[in-house]
């Protein structure tokens, strides 16, 4: 990373459709990525549902705005901290959840998930190490 | 009457305010952010599941897609469309919402 970048950490709690919040997020995250700053993003509470597989919002006649998660790995967000305690919560597994994955320039462009699950207390640290936190 | 709640069970009280306060044979029905009080397996699916035959739940069905858990809902919960909820609307004689 080079100099003037920062360690960016978006925190979701919101469900996706119900508020504007997700699609907002999803907003600020691409533009935080295209001036190269360090963006992780964070999924707790509520926010879990943001990525559950198998979105289809044809009904509800509203953009479904959970295809654009997969692509982030391509703007290089290759860190998505998923919280174990909110899958619980919720009756959901990683396996309810979209498959996340980056390609690492570093390991001759291996595909490797993005998603990262976390616990209450890494979830402390991490908000600890960052230089911004973003909350919607 | 039925009882209508739009909000997630996991971030306010409204769907466990509702199952305490419906009326036995009351209709509730989950939409929009109210529908993943249907999710079988959570925190509050044994809340839900104990009202069940004292009240008839129900969950619209297009709310569930566009969150893709129509797959995961408590057995016995039924799902509606836009039709059922007018349905449901014009059957019962007042609606309570649940904000």
């Amino acid at each position: 990373m080079s100099e003037g970048t920062k360690k960016f950490l978006y925190v979701n709690r919101k469900a996706p459709y119900g508020t504007i919040y997700a699609l907002e997020s999803l907003e600020v995250v691409l533009i935080g990525a295209a001036f190269e700053q360090d963006v992780q993003l964070l999924f707790l509470d509520d926010g879990v549902f943001q990525i559950v597989k198998d979105q289809d919002t044809k009904g509800i006649e509203n953009k479904n705005f959970s295809p654009t998660y997969s692509a982030l790995g391509d703007y290089e967000v290759t860190k998505m901290y998923v919280s174990k305690e909110s899958l619980e919560e919720r009756g959901l597994t990683v396996d309810d959840l979209m498959p996340l994955t980056y390609e690492d320039e570093d390991d001759d462009w291996a595909e490797k998930d993005s998603i990262i699950l976390v616990s209450k207390d890494e979830i402390a640290a991490l908000m600890e190490e960052q230089d911004v936190v973003l909350s919607f | 009457m039925l009882h209508t709640v739009n909000k997630s069970p996991f971030e306010k009280n409204s769907l466990v305010s509702c199952l305490e306060h419906a009326a036995e044979g009351s209709a509730i029905l989950l939409i929009e952010d109210g529908v993943y009080g249907a999710l079988n397996g959570s925190a509050v699916a044994d809340k839900v599941k104990g009202a069940m035959g004292k009240t008839t739940i129900y969950a619209l069905g297009p709310d569930l897609d566009a969150r893709g858990i129509a797959g995961k809902v408590i057995d016995g919960i039924k799902v509606v469309d836009y039709a059922g909820f007018v349905d449901l609307a014009c059957e019962n004689d007042k609606v309570q919402a649940w904000l």
